[in-house]
This record gives C-alpha cells, structure tokens and sequence, in this order.
C-alpha cells in the first residue's frame, strides 16, 4: 500500500484524475442545458460513441487532431437536432428513446470501425500546453499545469455555463422552461425553441466529450465511453444541476478511476478483482444518487413534455 | 364521431408501430447501401429468415421469449408510473442466482429441479429490482438512472464470477479461460416441446406469464393499487393506498419476470451453462432493453405483449439473417435494433392520440361488449396520455 504515497504515483493520480474527468465534465454540462430546460436526454452514451469515432476516424485519415474535434462537434450538433426532434415535437418518452440512441451509437460506431478502420490503429494527441512558470512548480506543476490544450478548455467551459445559465436572457428562459413552463409561454417564451437550442447544446457537447475521449487516448474501441455518458447524466443529478457541483463531481469520478487505474498498475488490486474495481463508478452514483435525491429536487418539469392548453 | 370513424382511428393506431419499424427499417437500408451491402438481397433474408420456414419460426418464438418476459415485466412497472431500464441487470441476476443455485444443490430430478432453478431466477430478478424500487420510493432517486447504474454493477458482477469463482474448472485445466460455467446440470434443462430440435418449453412459460400478469394487474387488489399509483399519486394516497410498499412491490415483480427471462436464456441455451463475453448484450441480446419496445409494441397491456414479442423477435432474427446474407458486421442488428426503438418510442404520440376518445370508446364496447382485450389496450393508453410519468423525484 505504501506504494501509492510517493510522490510520483499521487502526482499520476491527481493528473490521471483530472484528465479523466474531462470527458464527463464536457458531456455533463450539455446534459445540464436539456435538464435545466426539462428535457433528459438518456442518448448521451450514443452520441458520444458515435462523436469518438468519428473523431477518431477524422484524425485517422487526416492527422490532425483539430479535425477530428470539428468532425465530433458536427456529429454532436446532428444527434443534438435528432434527440430534440424527439424529446420536443414528437414528445417521445424521455426514459426510453434515449435508449435507442444508446443502442444506435453502440451499434453503429462499432459497426464503421469494423468496416472502415479494422484493426486499432494509434493517431496523434492533441498537443499539451505546459503553462510557463507554473508548470514548473514542483508537485502541483504537473498536476495541475502540463495537460493538453482541450483539457484547459474544457474547465473554461465551467465558468462559461454559469454565465450563461444565470446571467443572460437565454438562461433566464431555460430555468423558466425547466421550472414552469406554463408561466414561461404566457409570458411569450417559446417553450420548444428553448427546449430545441438546449438539447442541441447538449449533444454537441456529448460529440465533443466522444471526440475528446478518443483522442486523448489516442484510440478507438467497441463500448470505449464505458457507460460513461449515463455517468453524466449522473453527474447532472449529482452536481445538483449546478456547474460548479457537475465540476466537483466530474472530478471525483476523474480521481476515483485514476486511483484505481494506478493501483492495478500497482498491482495493490489483484488481477481477478480488476471485474469487481469496475463496479466502483455505478456504486458511488447509486449512493450519490441517494445523498443528492434527498437534499436537492430537480426542475420541475423535467422529462415532462409541454403542450399548449394541456 | 362515430363508431366507424372510432374503429378506423383504431386500426390505424395499431399500424402506427408497424410503420414505425419500417421507417427503421428505411434507415437500414441506407446505411446498406452507404456500405456497399446488397440491399434486396438483405431484406428478403430478414423476412424468410424471420418467419419463412419452421425453422426460423422456433428461431424467432426462441428469441421472443425473453422479450416476452421483460416486456411484461416493463408493463407492470410502466403501470405504476415507474421506468424500468433495468432490464439488462434483472437478467443478469436472475440467471447468476439459478446458475448458482443449480451448481450448489445436489440432483433432484427435473420435477424438483427446473421449478428450483427458475424461481431462483425470478428471485435474483426480483432482488435486482427491489434495489431501485426501495430507492425510489423511500429516498426519491430516479429509477432511470438507478437501474441503468445496476445494470453496470450486473455485468461486473457476472464478469467477475464466471471468470473466477463460478468458472468451468476444465477452461482452467486447459488454459482456454473462457469466462463460462460447466455444463450444469442435466435434470435442470428445460424440456424440449417436441422431443428435440431446438424448442423448450421457455416460450411457453412466457406466454403463462404474460396472463398471469394480466390477472394480477386486472383482476387482482394488488394490481388495482398498482394501477391506482401510476394513474394518480396524491389520489391513492388519500385513498389509502400504501404507495411506497406498492411502487417497491411493482419494481420487484418486474424485476422478478425479467430474472426469470435470465434463467431461461441459462437453461434453455444449446450449451446449458452461463457464459459471458464481457457486455450485457452478450448474455441478455440487448433483451433488456429490447422488451421495452415490445412493451410498447403490444400498448403496456401484457396479452397485446406475447404477439408484439413475436413479431419483434422476428425482426431480431431476420436481422442476424440479413447481416449474414450481406456480410456485415454484426454491429449492425445493435445499430437496426436502436433504430427501431427511435422509431418506435417517437411515433407512440401518434398512436395514443388516435386512441385518445375515451367517451365514444366506451359507449362502442357498451353497446358489443365483447373486446375486452381492445379496451384494456385503450386502457394501457390513458397513463402516458395525458400525465407523462416523471422522472421520479417528487
């Protein structure tokens, strides 16, 4: 055990931690748009499959890893449109057409692979920024200060959704939508042009958390999320649909898997229980789930449909 | 509006999920044909390969069962207003737990052992979905997001235990590994129907349980609460109704027929062992989730669920047909699969709105008074017609 307190393992930690997070954070955030609107949108999972892959293939065929972010937020933003039609104007069953985009995106960036690409091949990172002065700080350097670009990114991207979420007319709309749809149409408010903008938001934030997701590995993979865009929709719950919670609790998963990673590396996890270490993430949001559930209530209105006059 | 007008608007309702998969389907066909696959050779494999020769009939009734069993498991949950996506991890528990049971207790023959094995499956079912349930109905978490995070747990479970303590000792003594049980018992198989061939009689135990669901939903005090706590909540409470235990009770019965979905895939599969090939769908066949769109295909009624099943079994088998038939790989029937519940879980508006006349609808069954199945699916509409189950938090 005493292993994992040097220095070296704690700082591949907190690093691994945070790079790690980064994908929920990003998918969680867009999630967090739909639901302060009231719409739960259940195909995160998919649409971020399907912007790994084809991020992952961007950047395959033309090497450059800006690229392929482009190419996941296009997928992203055409999910997005798709997941609104349903959700919005043909009012499907939010528990359950997600679903089909989950099974969709699992099947389908699967099936491209195995058709276009084969066998896993390696393609460029993005590049890392070492942020000069404080990169060179012993410890939190590189922890905190040598990641990639995209990773900066996406932290700014935290204070970029408060703003925008509590401080412009957009945002004041969605939590009016998510809240009371009703008063917010009497009041001229379009309920379905907000809800459409929000879950389009959201699956383009999924595409781009895909995206980033396979290039920061630098590899493609059947199921490679994980199950990790039903984490963020999690974490949406978890961080009490504030940025600032989605942030807390994107890290702490970031840091959870980077321990467990390093302690298998470690060999402080035997091999055999690698099975049962991987159950750690569905176990820590059940009981989340149970903390947030009894101390914060979602938007009022959420998974539920509006109609005029109903 | 008259009684015709109400019988046109019915049957148009019904072929609103037909023409749900077909545009599914359409999709299909272009991503065929974006691969360079054969289209029309494709598609009237997924046809006789679905229902064009006896063969492929037992393939599909094979492969509607646990469909059958889910979808009624999601119909009683569905009932109580509650979304059950656990489907996948009922499954996996309820066929761990017969697994167990069947390699831990001695041979007591077929007429003690296969009633053992499956209520051993309906047991881990029912286990798996008390979890969520008493979540729910005692902390307020989100069933959705509960049962889909149990759904992870079970594949880890199932991953972990077919890999160490429940592995086939010979995989060992080989060094092959594959993550699988021994053959389990022999008096523990479910009997084939007619003898041989491939037909147990899983199907059948289905089919008995989608009308036993139906008898407790309709006929029974309990599904009366039931019904009463997915219509209305405030209302049930003020009438009595304990509907915390009820909401718990409605998860763990759902759960419990998905458990025994599992135990069947165990003890009717050719092998007659548990295996694992990492993923859920490579025990369950996306089942988990695929009985909620049969659920919805028959309209949340039990009885309407055992010919949606077998129709969308078909669909299922026809896809392994037609993926055979163009040699694509078979990511294609998961892609086809979740076409199908986009199409299908979009276009239920159009179908509850045609069947949205509650006034006329009843007159019309006054006046004949002999569709009882009809009226019960116009029944199976109200919950989602008007008031959207929630998300769960209260």
């Amino acid at each position: 055990m005493s292993e994992l307190f040097t220095q070296a393992a704690i700082v591949a930690v907190v690093a691994g931690g945070i790079r790690l997070a980064v994908p929920l954070l990003v998918a969680s955030l867009g999630e967090t748009f739909g639901q302060r609107s009231g719409v739960l949108n259940l195909g995160v999972d998919g649409i971020m499959l399907l912007g790994a892959f084809g991020g992952y293939y961007a950047v395959l065929q033309s090497g450059s890893p800006w690229l392929g972010l482009l190419v996941g937020i296009g997928i992203g933003f055409i999910m997005g449109l798709v997941s609104a039609l349903m959700a919005v104007t043909l009012k499907a069953e939010q528990g359950i057409s997600g679903i089909g985009v989950y099974l969709f995106g699992l099947g389908f960036s699967d099936l491209l692979f195995q058709k276009w690409v084969g066998t896993p091949r390696p393609i460029p990172k993005f590049p890392k920024l070492d942020i000069p002065g404080l990169s060179d700080i012993p410890w939190l350097g590189e922890m905190f200060f040598q990641h990639s670009v995209v990773i900066y990114l996406a932290f700014a991207a935290i204070p970029l959704s408060m703003w925008i979420i509590n401080k412009t007319t957009f945002g004041m709309n969605i939590r009016a939508v998510g809240e009371n749809p009703e008063a917010a149409d009497s009041l001229g408010v379009s309920v379905s042009r907000v809800r459409w903008s929000t879950v389009t938001i959201g699956g383009t934030l999924a595409g781009i958390a895909g995206a980033i997701l396979a290039i920061d590995l630098g590899i493609f993979q059947q199921n490679i999320t994980n199950a990790q865009g039903f984490i963020a929709i999690a974490l949406v719950y978890f961080g009490a649909w504030r940025p600032l919670g989605i942030m807390l609790g994107a890290l702490l998963y970031g840091l959870v898997n980077a321990l467990v990673l390093q302690m298998k590396v470690l060999e402080i996890i035997p091999p055999d229980w690698s099975d049962i270490a991987a159950m750690t993430p569905a176990i820590i949001t059940i009981l989340a789930l149970v903390v947030v559930a009894t101390r914060f209530s979602p938007p009022s209105a959420l998974t539920k449909p509006f109609t005029r006059g109903a | 509006m008259t009684i015709e007008d109400v019988r046109r608007r019915r049957l148009l309702a019904y072929s609103v999920p037909i023409l749900a998969v077909l545009g599914a389907l359409a999709i299909g066909a272009i991503m065929l044909i974006a691969l360079d696959a054969d289209v029309v050779k494709g598609f009237s494999r997924l046809f006789s390969g679905a229902f064009g020769s006896t063969d492929a009939l037992i393939e599909t009734a094979l492969k509607a069962t646990p469909l059958l069993f889910v979808g009624v498991g999601i119909t009683i949950a569905f009932r109580a207003n509650v979304i059950n996506i656990g489907g996948e991890g009922q499954m996996v528990a309820g066929g761990l737990l017969s697994t167990i049971v069947a390699l831990n207790s001695p041979d007591m023959g077929p007429f003690i052992m296969i009633p053992l094995v499956l209520l051993a499956g309906l047991a881990g079912g029912a286990i798996w979905g008390a979890i969520p349930g008493a979540l729910k109905a005692y902390y307020g978490v989100n069933e959705i997001l509960s049962t889909i995070m149990l759904n992870v747990v079970a594949v880890q479970l199932m991953n972990y235990l077919l890999r160490g303590p429940l592995i086939d000792p010979l995989e060992i003594e080989r060094g092959t590994r594959i993550p699988q049980t021994e053959r389990l018992v022999e008096s523990a198989d479910l009997p084939l129907l007619f003898g041989s061939g491939r037909l147990h009689i899983g199907p059948l135990i289905a089919v008995l349980a989608a009308i036993v669901a139906y008898i407790i939903l309709w006929r029974t005090p309990l599904g009366y609460r039931v019904r009463a706590v997915g219509q209305n909540v405030d209302a049930s409470r003020y009438a009595g109704i304990p509907v915390k235990r009820t909401i718990v009770l409605a998860l763990t019965m759902s759960g419990a027929l998905c458990g025994l979905a599992g135990a069947v895939l165990v003890f009717g599969s050719e092998g007659h062992r548990m295996v694992t090939d990492g993923s859920t769908a490579g025990f369950t066949g996306s089942a988990g989730f695929n009985g909620i769109v049969a659920a919805l295909f028959g309209g949340l009624h039990p009885l309407w669920t055992i010919p949606a099943s077998f129709l969308f079994g078909g669909l299922l088998v026809g896809g392994l047909a037609l993926q055979r038939a163009v040699q694509v790989p078979s990511a294609l029937i998961l892609a086809l699969n979740g076409l199908v519940v986009i199409f299908v879980v979009s276009a239920d508006r159009f179908r509850r709105r045609l069947l949205e006349r509650p006034p006329v609808v009843i007159e019309e069954n006054d006046d004949n008074n002999r569709n009882e199945v009809a009226t019960a699916a116009v029944a199976a509409a109200e919950p989602t017609s008007g008031d959207h189950p929630e998300g769960g938090d209260s």
